[in-house]
């Protein structure tokens, strides 16, 4: 007989030891250390979560009622598993791009981040669980109170009731503790996840070990083994009929709905290689688990007397044949299964509960008022906390109302099917754009009525909520209502009656409700986000084609990153590719490269979509950009109205604006490019074509002749001008022609710029000092001084003063030597700034200019080129241009 | 008296050509070469013919067309509109805001005329 203080003893070692490992895995996860604790072993094993208390005891229970039909509950996740590659992977996908930090999160995000439905996924998934967490609670003081009874002690409902107690109590501390030390949207629990897989590895050991035990120890072998089951009604063997089929399709269902899976399978998983792993490893645990069923089943019903609990079969048999060892054990592997199922499902649901109920409310509460981002975070650590101790008070408050007397396979049963209903909104909301958030909460909401009303009220038992009578002839006499035979089916088994109904009418109502409304803009967005999830977020995904120009794709970081990041990136590709100096060829690993840059600043979805314009030159046509203006107002709108709650949201919200701004402005861009060209083409041809029209034709005085000759050559010469300018450009630009390096003086050049500049009747003055010009050049000096003459040009030009000084000074700036152009006149405006040294951005009336707006784009391009730099130096009283030497 | 022509138009040597041939042509022409205040003279004192740019300084074309044809009064008045951006969505644009005729810079002298006068005979 095994000493009841030992067996509490040992069970408080346990939960000692299940604290070190928990604690020691944070620890090592903290220092950076915690890559095992990541690996596809440990992911599996936390997979077993699945199997609960009601696997580990209920399984040989239902084997001794029902026969082979418990393996159903383990065939539907292992179809799940090995399929992972069509309905896992996009689950995980879109939990890692979103951010998914629940199941109700995910629908309330597919659904365009809509609070209510948010609501009642939580509500449902709540309702659903609080039966299963009450079930580990009576599996637990159950286990215990058969070491307490065979002790002596006589336990009845007050023993009983404070086991439980205390056990919902402990698991409440343990959950708190580890399950909300950080506050990450995805956050990672390092410690509850290790311990809950060596947990799976005790429940196992513990499960084979008195499996071996029954087969070898109690029955002699295989052999007498195989001809007691032969001879148990067990063998008894019924085809599969429809009641399989569908008890396959709940737990399969249930295994993707359940929160706790959820939480393991997709908000616990940062890499989806581990899924491929526990592909094959999941099936074979669970196979393992259920290996000795049969046996322990049949060996229980013949060994112990008649009437005893087939559900304590685990347990009661090593304690009858007195191995009171394996019974702590087989004690530990029950607690392993109980303890890690409601951890992990208090920890789903209370995130649940605090984001989608608590918060939310907490929130509203305090509108108006000024939030600082520390308040919000002890506000949501509190919520968690507060609802982790709710969602166990419920289970013990089920468990005491519920009397425990219901075989542990309904309640599990009960629960599956409550908690299935979130699966046509799941699955609908992952391969069907058109679904939409009235449809998901029409069916939602159906599902979850048609699951009380058949299923979960009628459990309690007759006369408990639903009266006898009721029961039998339906509410008001409405026989085509009643619970049990709803629109007159009757003689089906109750669960597979709700899961039956439940489905049809919840499907039907979420493909009605989304075929009749219309998605909202924010919803048309997110669904595409999730359908077309391995399109939209950054996987293993490459691009093949390069057709974009570096140059393209370094005008569309500069936007982004700023200058100066993005030419650090592309210059340190350029130099991985030797080629320092020139733009760096396009190749796939640089485009990867760059579009994770800009994942950074402007999210992973933006980033590629920005990407993929450029490199496979998809178009971008006036509805894409009316789409996106009409996106980006409800976006705004929506984003104006959750500014208020939090800085977090608002910086999110700012970004999403601004990446969509960029991405609209880019886009307008590369055609206002083109447009740009055509014009300045078009322009002095047009005078030429018709100036030439009217000399043929002849007839008008000579004089008018001769000046209609002299705008010909004008335009002729500013044609000629423009293509130079282009192809001087385009020549930079794709890094062509070579520089011819000649060593000189800055001063020689500064002398030879001004004399090609300055003719004639010029009145601008030019400051410099000479002594300090005396600075050695290695470098294209041809090249540095058509820089130079630009930049004087411009100064000529654009100079408003009424006696115009450009002033030309040499200094050290950031340890090199820059050569600074100021003038004296208006300067140009800030928003100007930006933007002078792109293509064709003229500021001024071109005629008067008579450049086509291409010098200071010709100018900059030298200047990388050369290894300088440009830039437009703000603050200086007039215009200044910085020009920093090679 | 010719009839009344008003070229909205930017470049100086491209408004000196169309002066040119429309002058010869019979026609009284008046120039404008500003887009803001582009509306403002045409109601101030309207012409029986608009040739309208559409890349003009402070407003595009396009704009003075919508702006013009909002107006119920200006609505049967004739625009020939010159764009020298080659564009056919340029073309759509213009059509849907309601132009009379659309000619891509550069233009033949003919092209001009034949256009003129099929806009406002008599």
């Amino acid at each position: 007989m095994v000493s009841f203080n030992l067996l509490v003893a040992v069970a408080l070692a346990y939960v000692a030891f299940l604290f070190i490992i928990a604690f020691v895995a944070e620890r090592q996860a903290e220092r950076g250390k915690g890559k095992w604790l990541r690996s596809s072993v440990v992911y599996t094993l936390s997979l077993s979560i699945y199997c609960t208390a009601w696997t580990f005891y209920g399984a040989v229970g239902y084997a001794a009622r029902s026969g082979l039909e418990f393996i159903t509950i383990y065939l539907g996740p292992t179809i799940v598993m090995i399929g992972w590659w069509w309905v896992l992977r996009k689950l995980v996908r879109i939990g890692r791009s979103q951010r998914i930090t629940s199941i109700a999160d995910l629908i309330s995000s597919r659904f365009g981040k809509s609070t209510e439905l948010g609501v009642i996924v939580t509500l449902i998934a709540v309702v659903a669980a609080t039966p299963y967490i009450a079930l580990q609670l009576q599996s637990v003081t159950l286990s215990t109170a058969v070491f307490a009874n065979s002790s002596g002690q006589n336990w009845g409902a007050p023993e009983l009731a404070s086991a439980a107690l205390w056990v919902a109590v402990g698991l409440t501390l343990f959950t708190v503790i580890f399950g909300t030390r950080n506050l990450d949207a995805n956050e990672r629990h390092n410690g509850i996840v290790m311990a809950i897989a060596v947990e799976a590895v005790v429940k196992l050991f513990a499960l084979v070990a008195v499996g071996v035990f029954v087969v070898w120890g109690v029955a002699g072998g295989i052999g007498p083994t195989l001809d007691l089951i032969d001879a148990s009604k067990i063998a008894e063997w019924s085809p599969p009929g429809g009641r399989w089929f569908g008890l396959i399709f709940l737990s399969g269902a249930a295994f993707l709905c359940l929160p706790r899976m959820f939480q393991v399978l997709v908000v616990e998983n940062d890499d989806e290689s581990r899924l491929s792993t526990a592909s094959w490893a999941f099936p074979l645990y669970l196979m393992v688990m259920s290996l000795f069923v049969v046996p322990i089943a049949v060996v229980g019903l013949d060994l112990l007397p008649e009437g005893s609990n087939p559900d304590l079969f685990v347990l009661t048999v090593p304690l009858a044949e007195g191995r009171s060892g394996l019974a702590i054990l087989s004690f530990l592997g029950g607690f392993s299964s109980a303890t890690s199922m409601v951890i992990v499902a208090t920890i789903a649901l209370s995130t649940m509960v605090s984001n989608h109920i608590v918060v939310p409310i907490w929130l509203s509460s305090r509108a108006g008022g000024a939030m600082m981002s520390g308040d919000v975070r002890y506000a949501v650590l509190m919520a968690r906390r507060l609802s982790i101790g709710g969602v166990l008070l419920l289970g013990y408050i089920y468990y005491r109302l519920s009397g425990g007397g219901e075989a542990l396979a309904a309640i599990g049963l009960i629960s599956f099917t409550g908690v299935v209903q979130i699966l046509p909104s799941m699955i609908g909301g992952l391969y069907w754009r058109g679904a939409t958030r009235w449809g998901a909460a029409a069916g939602l909401i159906t599902g979850f009525a048609i699951w009380a009303w058949t299923l979960f009220l009628p459990s309690f038992g007759a006369d408990e909520v639903i009266p006898q009578i009721v029961l039998d002839q339906g509410p008001f006499g409405w026989g085509w209502l009643r619970p049990q035979a709803l629109f007159g089916f009757a003689g089906l088994d109750p669960v597979i009656h709700a899961v039956l109904w439940s489905m049809l009418l919840n499907s039907a109502a979420f493909v009605i409700g989304s075929v009749l409304t219309f998605p909202l803009p924010l919803e048309r967005l997110q669904g595409a986000q999730f359908v077309d999830v391995f399109e939209h977020s950054t996987g293993t995904r490459s691009w093949t084609h390069g057709g974009a120009e570096a140059e393209d794709l370094l005008v569309m970081a500069q936007r982004i990153l700023g200058s100066t990041e993005a030419q650090d990136i592309f210059q340190r590709e350029a130099r991985g590719q030797g080629k320092e100096g020139y733009l760096p060829d396009v190749t796939p690993k640089f485009v990867e490269d760059l579009e994770r840059e800009l994942a950074g600043s402007v999210g992973a979805a933006t980033a590629h979509a920005m990407v993929g314009q450029l490199v496979q030159g998809a178009s971008v046509s006036v509805e894409d950009l009316i789409a996106v203006a009409d996106e980006t107002a409800q976006i705004m709108e929506y984003s104006s109205r959750l500014e208020a709650k939090s800085a977090e949201q608002e910086r999110t919200a700012r970004q999403l604006q601004e990446a969509n701004e960029k991405l609209t402005a880019l886009s307008i861009q590369k055609d206002a490019f083109l447009g740009q060209i055509s014009h300045e083409l078009r322009t002095p041809m047009t005078s030429i074509r018709s100036f030439s029209d009217i000399l043929r034709e002849g007839g008008a005085p000579d004089a008018m002749q001769a000046r209609h000759a002299g705008i010909i050559h004008d335009e002729a010469v500013r044609l000629t001008r423009l293509l130079d300018d282009l192809l001087d450009l385009n020549v930079l630009e794709n890094g062509q022609g070579t520089l011819s390096r000649q060593e000189g003086h800055l001063r020689d050049v500064i002398d030879r710029a001004i004399a090609a500049s300055v003719v004639g009747d010029s009145a601008i003055k030019i400051q410099r000092k000479r002594a300090e010009e005396a600075i050695a050049l290695d470098t294209d000096l041809d090249r540095l001084t058509q820089v130079f003459i630009n930049l004087i040009a411009n100064a000529q030009k654009y100079c408003t003063a009424a006696e115009p000084v450009l002033r030309i000074v040499v200094r050290k700036a950031g340890g090199r030597m820059a050569v600074d152009f100021i003038d004296n006149g208006d300067g140009i405006a800030k928003e100007h700034q930006e933007m002078i040294f792109e293509k064709f951005s003229r500021l001024s009336d071109h005629r008067k200019a008579g450049g086509a707006g291409l010098g200071l784009a010709i100018c900059r391009e030298i200047m990388i080129r050369l290894g300088g730099s440009i830039s437009y130096l703000p603050g200086q009283g007039g215009a200044a241009f910085r020009v920093i030497l090679p | 008296m010719g009839k009344r022509v008003l070229v909205i138009e930017d470049e100086p040597n491209i408004i000196e050509a169309l002066s040119f041939i429309l002058s010869r042509d019979g026609w009284t022409v008046h120039t404008h070469s500003d887009g803001v205040n582009a509306n403002e003279r045409i109601r101030a004192t309207p012409p029986d013919l608009v040739i309208l740019d559409v890349m003009l300084p402070g407003k595009s074309g396009f704009d003075i067309l919508r702006d013009l044809r909002a107006d119920p009064e200006m609505q049967a008045l004739p625009v020939l509109m010159l764009t020298a951006r080659g564009q056919t969505r340029d073309r759509e644009l213009a059509e849907k805001l309601g132009v009379n005729r659309f000619i891509t810079k550069p233009f033949s002298n003919a092209e001009v005329i034949e256009n003129v006068r099929a806009l406002v005979t008599g």
